[in-house]
């Protein structure tokens, strides 16, 4: 009998050393080059940003790309988990990493209520429905935080402690890690393989028994946690939050990480985060072309996405990979 | 008492009758034909027994349990499970995964556990495991477990479908039109997979088919379907030779 899939195979171990190894090498060399002072203060600024941003495409990729639903509402998400944690870390007094935790926790958890709350009439549109509702949603949030007392209204909310930033990168770096290391744990579970199994025919997996609802409203919620958690990180990394900040423009960015990742594809969402962050930076220097060339490196890497050539190479892994598993079955 | 009783079951779509006043009793581990004419509400009975239609009349009781106002997914876990006219695979998930899918009603851990993999994540996936590649074995697709459902040939995809249906453990299957774009060969092979799938998983089987071969050479009892109403039932043989099913199927 075929044992590939049968539990834990060698190969999955090496695959789960592998993760291990690049995960502590990123985290030594960012160590090393951040205490070694060898960035300038330009790039030092876009370490949090980056890591926030793969915080909240990790997140939205579990929707769009597990779940198979269309948001455009993640940034409203993150501003409610920004806002929360913000306004009770300048409430308490307490040690700056203990106020961070305490904050990223509330924010985390006020962000999935509101997911509750929107979720369980919204998730019943399918599509482009759910798309410009969702879209309607951080719309709304956002003009509320807008002119609401409390939140500091246009003028945005400020006095808010930077403890993120990139002198406590380990602290960030470990939520990151998380991030990825349960939502991925969660996709390679039951959960997951119902939440994907809504996204390729719903009307199946009902007829299997899977509560189609309760599922949507399970990864809509977790996506919304994760992102009230970087929101917070992000509070704490600027110092100061606006409501600007948390337009479509926001939404729409996170998305386009997702969708340039390959939907569904945990890793790939990383990648095109890290790059669409940087990018902008790098690209500084180009001055007034700088969003002409971002646009355009934005198309060549969707064309890429779909060109023959990266065909060519899946199609060849594919192949390898089925000899592979025809050469074990024998 | 008989698994599936169904009485005087009937839905309208606005002013059309699709099925009317149907009665049927499907006995445990038996094999049961539903035939008819294109468009005498077979497929709509299966969705009126699998809960996707709820009836605007009629009872169905699977072993002495109402079904009647029951969603899909709470059907399934009475005991029934179905397949589509239509393959309605998880075509982007492994064949495995397909499989695995049903099986966390019978082998399940918390949403903690599927975060971490601790606890009895492990031992419960191995379990999965084992009893996924158990079922994909009898439907010879235990060689295939690791590629993408969408990547299996037309048959294999149809076996699949069957294969995902029985890890929900059902007391009765609903095969609608297994055979369909299938060759005689195909065909001959499905008919000895089906009854196989009988003896092996104790289950009754209730399925719709226009390929007479497979009805008069598997099912025991047939109900015959002609706009939305019973025709005729009884013995395969006696049905098949009842000259309104002739008429219906042929014409005058």
């Amino acid at each position: 009998m075929n044992k590939t899939s049968a539990g834990k195979t060698p190969a999955k171990y090496g695959k789960i050393v592998l993760n291990i190894l690049i995960t502590l090498a990123v985290y030594a060399v960012m160590m090393v080059v951040i205490q070694g002072g060898m960035l300038s203060r330009q790039m030092t600024s876009i370490i949090i940003p980056c890591c926030i941003n793969v915080m909240l495409a990790v997140s939205l990729c579990l929707l769009v790309g597990y779940l198979g639903e269309l948001t455009l509402g993640h940034a409203g998400f993150m501003s409610i988990g920004a806002y929360a944690g913000a306004l009770l870390t300048n409430y308490l007094d307490m040690p700056p990493v203990a106020e961070l935790l305490i904050g990223m926790l509330a924010g985390g958890i006020i962000a999935s209520v509101f997911a509750v709350v929107i979720g369980l009439p919204v998730l019943r549109l399918k599509g482009d429905y759910l798309a410009i509702v969702t879209l309607g949603f951080g719309e709304i949030i956002r003009s509320v935080i807008n002119s609401l007392e409390f939140t500091g209204g246009a003028k945005g909310l400020s006095g808010i402690g930077t403890y993120a930033t990139y002198k406590n990168f380990t602290f960030v770096y470990i939520f990151v890690i998380l991030t990825i290391l349960l939502i991925a744990n969660l996709v390679h579970s039951r959960h997951g393989r119902a939440i994907t199994a809504v996204r390729d025919n719903y009307i199946a997996a009902e007829a299997i028994g899977i509560h189609v609802g309760r599922f949507k409203t399970m990864a809509f919620v977790i996506s919304a946690f994760f992102a009230g958690l970087a929101g917070v990180i992000y509070a704490h990394n600027v110092g100061i939050l606006k409501p600007a900040n948390f337009d479509y423009n926001k939404s729409i960015e996170i998305l386009v990480m997702v969708v340039l990742g390959g939907m569904g594809n945990i890793k790939g969402s990383i990648i095109a985060a890290i790059i669409l962050t940087l990018l902008p930076e790098v690209l500084r220097s180009a001055a007034d072309y700088r969003m002409l060339l971002y646009s355009i490196v934005l198309i060549a890497m969707m064309l890429f996405n779909n060109s023959r050539f990266k065909l060519a190479i899946v199609e060849k892994r594919n192949l390898k990979k089925a000899a592979e598993i025809q050469k074990e079955g024998e | 008492m008989a698994l599936l009783e169904v009485k005087g079951l009937g839905i309208s779509f606005g002013g059309l009758r699709a099925v009317d006043d149907l009665n049927m009793e499907v006995d445990r581990d038996s094999l049961v034909g539903l035939i008819g004419p294109n468009g005498a509400g077979k497929t709509t009975a299966f969705n009126l027994l699998t809960g996707v239609y709820e009836p605007t009349d009629g009872i169905i009781n699977l072993d002495g349990v109402n079904l009647v106002g029951k969603k899909p997914p709470e059907i399934c876990e009475a005991g029934i499970a179905r397949t589509f006219q239509n393959i309605r695979l998880f075509s982007q998930m492994s064949v495995l995964d397909n499989v695995k899918v049903p099986l966390h009603h019978h082998l399940s851990y918390s949403l903690a556990e599927s975060f971490l993999h601790l606890g009895s994540y492990r031992k419960k996936e191995k379990e999965m495991d084992e009893r996924a590649m158990e079922i994909l074995s009898v439907f010879d697709l235990d060689k295939q477990a690791d590629q993408l459902a969408s990547n299996l040939p037309y048959g294999k995809q149809r076996k699949l479908e069957i294969a995902r249906a029985l890890a929900t453990e059902p007391k009765l299957l609903l095969l609608d039109e297994p055979a369909a774009g299938m060759n005689p060969h195909e065909t001959e092979e499905l008919m000895n997979t089906i009854r196989l799938v009988r003896d092996r998983f104790k289950v009754a089987i209730l399925l719709i088919e226009h390929d007479m071969k497979l009805v008069s050479g598997i099912c025991e009892y047939l109900y015959v379907l002609n706009f939305g109403t019973e025709l005729a039932s009884g013995k395969t043989g006696d049905v098949l030779n009842d000259p309104r099913v002739i008429k219906a199927y042929l014409g005058e």
